[in-house]
């Protein structure tokens, strides 16, 4: 494979990953905090009805995730493709 | 003296000259040990921070008077509606990590407009990207200092004014001195101090209201009184007998909260003293990192704002709903002093009347005051209200500072070496780097004794700005090779034009101005930049196609920027 291939692979992986990763970060504050808040907030969780839960607290512990994931594997793919010098 | 020492303790008054004694000292002790000698750690650091260091800066950096101060107060009057903010001001974060940090730190430039420019291959857009700095930068600057002065004015019983110029005098010592260097490491010490403040006084009142120790968890737990009743559903209550809106509902529409709260996540994510955090760490894979720990940091404080607001609301209701006025605590009365509480008796019993009807209400509390006075509401001892008043100065300090420096490296770096005069030596451009800070502080100060009334409005603007003008611009800059000069430089114009014409037309009433019933899409000017960005990202595609693609170097230049290896330093 040439390093051209190589790059262009390593960047399709990443693009992968990221999509993904932008997914959930769409669903835990667009979608469970915003867009289907009124339909979560009939669940309860303790004290928290769970859409004001995510539009308040969940979506941000998620985010938190979603980044140190992200860290994750993107160190992975930058051995796997010899990037990680 | 010695008599009221005995029966009233230290004070807080005292404790809060001898908490801010010691804070400023150490800040200005690390400016010194940390002062910048050459351009690149003037504006970079070095290149050398580790990402846990620059973590917490960025964290210090990115959480102003508005998150310290403001936010928790704002959430506890719109309950439901504040979520906005914290997703808003967080989500952007893994839009940075994801989408510009690594990248932006692999181009290995000192600014944004740096990227711009050299991205696009035009000085028109380097001069796009400088104009847009100074306006977002700007105005953020002068509410922070109006903020140093709310501190000082209130807890110092300083004038409001001399509040201003004393932190002016402590910003300028230590940006101008240590530049990204000297401001980096004391933004370690401003997180250690504004976390601490801001989560003591949350621990406290969490454990007195629920008896739960953790204030995330405590704002959805059962009172502490053994009543059974949940604290949420409580506050539901007391809200909706006042005539409010349930507190969990919010009164907001789907579509603002929506745009808003992406406006805000592709702003953060577009502000220029925020990616130029991730420009002074050494590798990729730290910029990542680095962006993670930042926001791990700054969730600390953000998820239990909206405790603190909740606590503070009930705390509020409780104390002044149907009293008589004659039995207000001593806050109460202080803060009618700044005029930040005014109660007005209109049918003249003596009780305050506090009531969503606006016709019958007879109190008005300014939101800013929520998490100032929420120690004092609850009781809690003296140094920690004084804990409080360091933690907002150290929340203030470290943005102003961080804003100045991208305002002195936009005017010594992007305006004068880059445009103006390129042989500059490396002492002259530290030396003009330096003088625009001077004057940045300067024109600073002036706006936070002088704040034009449209402060509040334009930090919406900022945010706006930003989404409408860097966003498209750097994220089509990265991820697609074919973007050309044309493209990114039509799309910011508009972009930016469009913003200002919303804001401009709803908040000044130019344009014939208009309200909210006229609201496009009953999208408020706040959650425009939603708006503005998409228009910025269409004409960028649309111009794209009808003019010439990039040259090759530029294409292989952002094919470089795609691979994480073998980021060197930061260069000119």
């Amino acid at each position: 494979m040439t390093e051209k291939d190589n790059a262009k692979a390593y960047w399709k992986e990443n693009i992968r990953y990221v999509l993904i990763l932008l997914a959930i970060w769409f669903l835990v504050s667009f979608a469970a905090g915003i867009l289907f808040k009124e339909e979560l907030n009939s669940i309860k969780i303790g004290g928290f009805k769970l859409g004001f839960w995510f539009a308040q607290q969940g979506s941000m512990y998620v985010f938190v995730v979603l980044i140190f994931v992200y860290v994750r594997l993107m160190n992975k793919l930058d051995k796997k493709y010899g990037y990680d010098a | 003296m010695m008599h009221s020492l005995l029966v009233e303790g230290f004070g807080v008054q005292n404790w809060t000259y001898v908490l801010v004694g010691i804070t400023f000292t150490l800040y200005i002790g690390i400016a010194i040990w940390a002062r910048a000698g050459s351009t690149n750690e003037f504006y970079v650091a070095g290149g050398g921070v580790s990402p846990l260091a620059n973590g917490m800066a960025t964290a210090a950096d990115w959480m102003s008077a508005a998150s310290f101060i403001s936010m928790a107060g704002i959430i506890s009057f719109d309950g439901y509606d504040g979520a906005v903010y914290l997703m808003g001001w967080t989500g952007g974060y893994v839009l940075l990590a994801l989408l510009l940090a690594p990248y932006l730190r692999k181009f290995g430039k000192f600014t944004v407009p740096d990227f711009i420019g050299d991205r696009y291959y035009s000085n028109t857009a380097r001069l796009v990207g400088v104009i847009c700095a100074l306006i977002v930068s700007f105005t953020y600057v002068a509410g922070q200092m109006r903020g140093v002065g709310l501190v000082f004015s209130r807890f110092l019983e300083v004038d409001i004014n001399t509040g201003v110029v004393i932190g002016m005098v402590i910003v300028l010592f230590y940006a101008v001195l240590g530049g990204m260097k000297g401001i980096t490491y004391t933004q370690v010490a401003q997180y250690c101090v504004l976390i601490f403040a801001f989560m003591v006084p949350a621990i406290f009142i969490s454990i007195q209201m629920t008896g739960n120790p953790i204030p995330q968890l405590g704002f959805g737990s059962q009172l502490a009184d053994g009543s059974g009743t949940y604290l949420l559903d409580k506050l539901d209550g007391l809200s909706t007998d006042l005539g409010f809106n349930q507190y969990t509902e919010g009164s907001k529409s789907t579509i603002d909260v929506f745009a808003i709260t992406l406006a805000l996540m592709v702003g953060t994510a577009g502000l220029p003293h925020v990616i130029v955090r991730f420009f002074t760490v050494k590798k990729v894979k730290d910029a990542r990192k680095s962006a993670g720990l930042a926001l791990l940091l700054i969730v600390i404080l953000y998820t239990a704002a909206p405790a603190v607001a909740v606590f503070a609301r009930t705390n509020m209701i409780e104390t002044v709903s149907n009293q008589p006025y004659a039995n207000m605590p001593e806050w109460f009365k202080k803060w009618e002093t700044t005029g930040l509480i005014v109660f007005n008796d209109k049918n003249n019993d003596g009780i305050i009347n506090y009531v969503a009807n606006e016709t019958n209400n007879e109190l008005v509390v300014d939101k800013d005051i929520m998490v100032l006075a929420n120690p004092e509401i609850a009781q809690l001892p003296d140094w920690v209200i004084a804990l409080v008043a360091a933690g907002a100065l150290a929340a203030a300090l470290s943005t102003a500072a961080g804003l100045l420096l991208v305002i002195s490296a936009s005017v010594s770096h992007d305006l004068i070496k880059k445009m103006i005069n390129p042989n500059i030596s490396e002492k002259g451009e530290l030396i003009a780097a330096r003088l625009a800070a001077v004057v940045a502080v300067c024109v600073a100060g002036y706006f936070g004794i002088n704040p034009p009334g449209f402060v509040a409005a334009t930090v919406a603007l900022a945010f706006g700005l930003a989404a409408a003008s860097f966003f498209p611009a750097i994220i089509l800059g990265i991820f697609y090779k074919k973007m050309n000069k044309e493209g990114a430089i039509a799309g910011m114009v508009v972009g930016i034009l469009s913003m200002l014409f919303y804001m401009t037309k709803f908040k000044f009433g130019w344009f014939g101005g208009g309200t909210k019933a006229n609201w496009w899409f009953g999208i408020s000017p706040e959650g425009f930049g939603t708006v503005a960005m998409i228009i910025n990202f269409i004409v960028s595609l649309v111009i794209m196609k009808f003019t010439p693609e990039p040259p090759q170097n530029v294409q292989d230049i952002v094919e470089h920027i795609r691979i994480p290896s073998g980021a060197g330093k930061a260069t000119h």
